[in-house]
């Protein structure tokens, strides 16, 4: 079946310094089936018009089609297609609701964060809290990576927080939180809760009723989709709640010199044009997904990621940070004191695509005492192949490092 | 080596492999920074590892003498390379000197990332600010 899906990566079959490609960075972005590349190209060959005006066939169909995507990642997410909004990702979304929230805030308040929360997840919190004298508390976790579950918890229910933001899964670490427990924790105290579902939006597909987060963000270009698109979902009454973000066009319902109306979310956190391109291509990302048989594509990437790091375990010198019981695919590791940076320079030698550095999650890599690690993302289209050549490569890697 | 013969080297070498085992050579023979040298003002911004540079006059208070370092194997060998081209000129040579248009020549800056490709861009601003200074 892998063999298959790899087939409708078109990226993938190339050679980088006449060896082929490698790719372990799908934490970063991952790479695109070519029908969401031609889903993007048709649009613009046959389809371009603007949504949601004018009475033409082009932006009728432009309309509905585009607005077919938000039913179809309602769907995904188990949600109310009235509770989602289109931004341009993740952080754009972080930013409209710590934005948002902010009016609520005084300095009595408190916002629980995770250590393990990526930059675009504490920045605008810190600003709403500069702005409002607020607080943020971090929950704990073990010097080797791994989330305090039980003293989260407690934390919690001694904080009785007014917010607490945290991620699905650990874009450093790739460590998956028990949000779920969290979440229910939080819940007696009435406690905002959002989840930065970037790195878990494709693989683990979170049911966010089940989960019954209030607010939840995530990119499109981390799930097969393009670049520059996003979203969130937020529980209606408290996302409808919300003050406006940016203004402008499409999100209004009366204009006048002396004064504007909004309308309902989601459109009032929609304004201008949108990037339509992008929702089309993620519609077919989302078919993409949809049609493949999840379980096997789940085991598939276990599997990968045990072969992963037990080939890793045998290298002595090693050292992979983080939880690899509860891991969504993703290895970060070190190599004794050798820099990371030499080691990802040296593997990209051999067509090994890997990130180093500190993953935009530099707390984290304060917390852990490291500058950073070099990161090895797994995603479904990943075969035992490509590790056995990232295995070797470090090999040698090594070894011309040690000379 | 002078920078000349670096370069000869360089180019001979088939591989990229090959190619950072030379430099991480030439990285292993720059001397060290005394601890104390690694201070915030010589950081050198806009490199993904860390860069320390230090610039002044030798004794007749005619040529540059530079110094450098790394923590990382192939930076601190780039940095060697740069040395080359930089020290025991006079300030007025150094002037003419564009280490970074070497190192697009030697292939280099295609090679390496923009954001470590800009840190070689970094370090030679870097230099050429404080040659103008020292003028």
């Amino acid at each position: 079946m892998i063999e298959q899906l790899r087939k409708d990566f078109p990226l993938l079959h190339q050679l980088v310094d006449e060896q082929p490609l490698c790719y372990f960075d799908s934490a970063a972005t991952t790479q695109k089936p070519q029908s969401v590349i031609d889903a993007v190209s048709h649009f613009y060959q046959i389809e371009n018009a603007n949504v949601h005006r004018g009475a033409h066939t082009l932006s009728a169909d432009a309309t509905t089609k585009y607005e077919a995507v938000r039913d179809k990642l309602a769907q995904y997410l188990n949600v109310h297609r009235n509770e989602v909004v289109w931004t341009k990702g993740a952080t754009d979304s972080l930013n409209l609701i710590a934005h948002g929230l902010s009016e609520k805030l005084t300095q009595d308040d408190v916002i629980v964060l995770s250590p393990f929360e990526h930059h675009a997840n504490i920045v605008p919190w810190q600003q709403a809290a500069a702005r409002t004298g607020a607080k943020i508390v971090v929950l704990p976790a073990s010097k080797e990576g791994v989330l305090d579950h039980n003293a989260s918890i407690e934390l919690i229910h001694d904080l009785k927080p007014t917010i607490l933001s945290i991620c699905h899964a650990s874009n450093a670490l790739g460590n998956i939180h028990d949000v779920k427990s969290l979440i229910e924790a939080s819940k007696a105290y009435s406690t905002i809760t959002v989840v930065d579902g970037a790195q878990s939006f494709m693989h683990l597909k979170p049911d966010l009723t089940q989960l019954d987060c209030d607010f939840f963000v995530f990119s499109a270009h981390k799930t097969l989709g393009p670049t520059g698109l996003g979203g969130l979902f937020g529980r209606f009454e408290l996302l409808n709640s919300l003050p406006v973000y940016q203004t402008g066009g499409e999100m209004i319902d009366t204009v006048s010199f002396s004064g504007t109306t909004f309308r309902q979310a989601p459109e009032k956190f929609e304004p201008g044009t949108p990037n339509i391109s992008g929702v089309l291509g993620f519609g077919a990302a989302l078919d993409y997904l949809n049609n493949i048989e999840r379980d096997a594509l789940i085991e598939h990437e276990h599997a990968l990621y045990q072969y992963l790091i037990s080939n890793l375990k045998n290298i002595a010198g090693v050292k992979i940070w983080g939880d690899t019981t509860h891991n969504i695919g993703v290895v970060s590791f070190t190599y004794k004191n050798e820099h990371h940076f030499d080691i990802a320079t040296l593997l990209n030698t051999y067509g090994v695509a890997v990130r180093s550095g500190h993953h935009c999650t530099q707390p984290l890599m304060a917390h852990l005492n490291i500058p950073g690690t070099i990161r090895v993302s797994l995603a479904f289209y990943n075969n035992q192949q490509d590790i056995d050549t990232f295995i070797s490569a470090l090999i040698e890697t090594i070894e011309m490092l040690e000379e | 080596m002078d920078i000349n013969q670096i370069q000869e080297k360089l180019n001979s070498l088939s591989g990229w492999q090959a190619k950072y085992r030379e430099i991480m050579l030439l990285g292993k023979q720059l001397p060290s920074l005394p601890e104390p040298l690694k201070t915030t003002e010589a950081l050198v911004k806009g490199c993904e590892s860390n860069v320390w540079l230090h610039i002044d006059l030798d004794e007749s208070q005619q040529r540059l003498v530079l110094i450098a370092d790394s923590d990382t194997r192939i930076v601190k060998g780039l940095l060697a390379i740069i040395l080359a081209c930089y020290n025991h000129t006079l300030p007025n040579e150094a002037k003419d000197i564009d280490a970074y248009l070497l190192f697009e020549d030697m292939g280099l800056i295609k090679h390496l990332s923009p954001s470590r490709g800009n840190g070689v861009k970094a370090i030679v601003e870097r230099i050429q600010q404080q040659v103008n200074m020292l003028q």
